[in-house]
């Protein structure tokens, strides 16, 4: 996608104003590192609305209002709808230069809230929808959700002798998005910050519906310690078992493509939730993400 | 100058009222009976009659989490639905009272499946009771129309900020055609003042809205809740008068009597069937018989004044609904009970559960049950829940 | 006010001093997180290059530019490390709260 029609925020001309803040999310928590650099690039003039889920459970605790910025909860499967609302609404009322954005998670997102963004997407409504994903419903203790990976340890996937954690592969949102023929999708992680800036940045100026798909780890859940938040979020991307791509005018573009990978084996055992794994378990992983990249490789050129 | 009249369903009663209300955003899923009412608000947006937003949402549970957002940036909304659509609202429902976010609704009563029906009950807005909203049961076209405009008026008070509901009887009034007298658009600017909210999020004053409480606060909201539900009361009877005065049509407020000054037993009704029951008042009022009606409007708030005002001066009293709580009694049934035991030598009772799933309720049915009450009155043993038309023997 | 600050809180005494409905002033913090810290990141404004990476990066935004450099606002730092962990010339150090 070419981003050189919009003016390009770094850290640098970044605004010093915080959108979200005093917050009681886990320390290191990467969803919200998701939360506030979008209200960064989005500024003040953002309707935000967040679904139940963990930036919602912890940004609106009366009296402690975390947003700087208009912000609602809506209910679970409704954040589309009711962002949808809040954007129609106050173009009905005439209201000009405004934003409304989602920040869902993984089962706000890819389960429970998916017919409420489609729907979205079918009308095109200017609205950003948000994705932060940390692969299981973590809000309500770390229940495997949509987009929990093959293997994954969480509290209704235990590792056990006969079943080693999730047996589902994770759901692709981003190409479910863009079989909407949505006006731009993309997939981000927080370990790239700045790729994840000019993704905000782009969809803030694009006009229709906008899908981000974030890769937002969570110690808590995962199993890392908190410093290592960002870098994990990293890995994902460097072991091929994330990656960062966008979707606009009915194209595919990979904004990374790697020569080698950093190791899926590495990046998994650090992690409590993926320490059981055996080598065979790696392997099916390994396959999945090499057939996936195979066939990125020769059509998201 | 006459005014100008239609002859027109119900649905598109609605939809005319609506219009006349001048809401900013429709957003609302297909459901009969309720289609007729949607499909007329495209057209009027379609044709530019009607300024405003038409969202096609993929579901009534979205229908209504739109319908929030649009309150919530201080915009006038509309939905409607029906039945299976109402359930799936159900969280929404609550979610807006909670939220305070003054929405108003037409339901199309609808019997709830399993087994399906399309046909006209009250299971499903009476199921909903107790989700926050004002309820409202009118008979005709006519008063559907003039309810969608009160409601706004209701709904939007400072000091109720309540959703509202607007229950028509699926088919026998949303598909009946009637004449309808269309209020004059700039008099109902007049009556309807544009939507005010201290509860919406605006650049000028950035709020954060539906949010959580821990335990040291939840009650409080709740009881906010309660109170501006009660407050409503006032609010109804004062916006019945106000458009009286101004439409020339009074409705009575919470309750309609119908020629219970000195009645000895009463019929309380709710919606359509109110037209036939009070033909079989005349009926057995020309036989010398001392009855009369009480159109329950409103079940939420609840009339509980009302009832024991009319109560204490009658000796039986009888509940026609068209609905069940399985298990218990007519829901209807049960409120009116709660209100009674709060009086002494309160008359005795009968519930009538009649036309679910669309069966009919003829004159003779009404006619009979009156006699039921005479009967009780003399002393007779009759069913206190009393199944009308049943097709079988159930060896009861 | 690029960051809200704590403010002071009264609670309500009477039901009309609640907000009509579950609504309140954006930004308003009643409280600070500083209690959840046990270690404290100490910027070291000599080795530091100002290359802004803890600030991106800060789950709690609690890191802001001051003087071309940055500083911490330590009543919502919740000590995660992030900011040292991925500080390219190790500018940042995390040391325990008793410590200090």
């Amino acid at each position: 996608m070419n981003n050189t029609d919009i003016k390009r925020i770094t850290p640098k001309n970044i605004t010093d104003k915080e959108f979200f803040y005093g917050h009681k999310a886990c320390a290191g928590c990467g969803g919200s590192i998701a939360v506030r650099l979008a209200l960064k690039v989005l500024g003040e003039r953002t309707f935000a609305v967040l679904p139940a889920g963990c930036m919602s459970a912890v940004g609106f605790i009366f009296p402690q209002m975390a947003f700087v910025n208009n912000a609602i909860i809506s209910t679970f499967p409704g954040s589309a709808s009711m962002a949808s609302g809040v954007s129609v609404g106050a173009r009905a009322l005439g209201l000009k230069d405004y934003k409304t954005v989602v920040f869902a998670g993984d089962g706000g997102t890819a389960d429970i809230g998916l017919q409420a963004l489609s729907g979205a997407i079918d009308r095109n409504e200017d609205i950003i929808y948000v994705c932060y994903d940390n692969e299981a419903y973590m809000n309500t203790g770390i229940q495997k959700s949509g987009l929990t990976p093959f293997g994954t340890k969480t509290t209704t996937t235990p590792a056990g002798k006969n079943i080693h954690g999730a047996q589902s592969f994770k759901k692709n949102m981003f190409e479910i998005m863009a079989a909407h023929e949505i006006a731009y999708a993309a997939t981000a992680s927080i370990g790239y910050p700045q790729d994840y800036i000019d993704k905000i940045n782009r969809a803030k100026h694009t006009k229709g519906t906008s899908f981000i798909h974030v890769y937002a780890s969570c110690p808590t859940g995962w199993g890392i310690p908190t410093e290592t938040t960002v870098q994990i979020a990293k890995e994902a991307v460097d072991s091929g078992l994330f990656y960062l791509a966008e979707y606009q005018n009915r194209k595919f573009k990979l904004n990374k493509n790697p020569k080698s990978f950093f190791s899926a084996k590495d990046y998994l055992l650090k992690q409590a939730r993926f320490k059981h794994l055996t080598d065979d378990d790696i392997n099916i992983i390994e396959q999945q993400r090499d057939e996936k990249w195979e066939y990125m490789r020769e059509h998201w050129k | 100058m006459s005014n100008k009249k239609l002859f027109i369903s119900g649905d598109e009663a609605v939809a005319i009222g609506t219009k006349l209300s001048r809401p900013n955003v429709i957003s609302a899923y297909p459901i009969t009976p309720q289609t007729v009412t949607v499909e007329r608000l495209s057209e009027m947006v379609e044709s530019g009659e009607l300024k405003a937003e038409y969202m096609h949402v993929e579901s009534e549970h979205s229908a209504m989490s739109a319908a929030m957002g649009v309150s919530a940036v201080g915009a006038r909304a509309f939905t409607a639905t029906s039945s299976q659509g109402l359930l799936y609202m159900a969280e929404g429902l609550h979610y807006a009272s909670g939220g305070r976010y003054p929405i108003v609704m037409m339901n199309a009563n609808r019997s709830l499946a399993l087994p399906w029906s399309i046909y006209g009950d009250q299971r499903d807005s009476l199921s909903l009771l107790d989700s926050g909203w004002i309820q409202v049961y009118v008979e005709d076209a006519q008063e559907a129309l003039d309810m969608i405009i009160q409601a706004y008026k209701i709904a939007e008070n400072k000091d109720v900020l309540t959703p509202f509901m607007i229950n028509l009887d699926g088919f026998v009034l949303t598909h009946t055609y009637e004449l309808v007298e269309i209020p004059e658009q700039e008099k109902v600017d007049e009556f309807l003042p544009p939507f005010q909210t201290p509860n919406k999020m605006s650049f000028e004053e950035p709020k954060n809205l539906a949010f959580s409480t821990t335990p040291a606060d939840n009650l409080e909201y709740k009881y906010q809740q309660n109170r501006a539900m009660f407050n409503s009361i006032n609010v109804i009877n004062d916006v019945d008068k106000e458009f009286g005065d101004k439409f020339e049509r009074y409705y009575g407020g919470m309750v309609q009597e119908y020629r219970c000054d000195d009645a000895e037993v009463v019929m309380l009704t709710l919606g359509s069937i109110t037209g036939t029951v009070r033909m079989i008042v005349d009926k057995l009022r020309d036989e010398g018989k001392k009855v009369g009606l009480l159109k329950i409007r409103y079940m939420r708030p609840f009339p509980e004044k009302e009832i024991i005002k009319l109560a204490k001066n009658v000796k039986a009293i009888g509940v026609v609904e068209k609905d069940i709580s399985f298990g218990y009694e007519g829901t209807v049934f049960t409120n009116v009970n709660s209100a009674l035991s709060k009086i002494d030598n309160a008359p005795l009772s009968l519930n009538f559960l009649c036309g679910m799933g669309g069966r009919d309720v003829s004159k003779s049915d009404i006619y009979n049950m009156f006699i039921s009450l005479f009967n009780a009155v003399k002393g007779e043993k009759q069913k206190r829940v009393q199944f009308i038309n049943m097709g079988v023997e159930t060896d009861e | 006010m690029n960051r809200p600050k704590v403010q002071k809180y009264v609670r309500p005494k009477h039901i009309d001093d609640y907000p009509v409905g579950p609504q309140f002033t954006a930004g308003h913090l009643s409280e600070t997180n500083a209690a959840w810290r046990t270690f404290r990141p100490i910027i070291d404004k000599d080795l530091c290059i100002n290359c802004l990476r803890c600030y991106i990066v800060c789950p709690d935004g609690v890191i802001f530019k001051s003087e071309n450099k940055v500083d911490v606002d330590y009543d919502y730092c919740k000590g995660c490390g992030v900011c040292a962990y991925e500080c390219p010339v190790d500018a940042i150090k995390m040391v325990k709260e008793e410590l200090l």
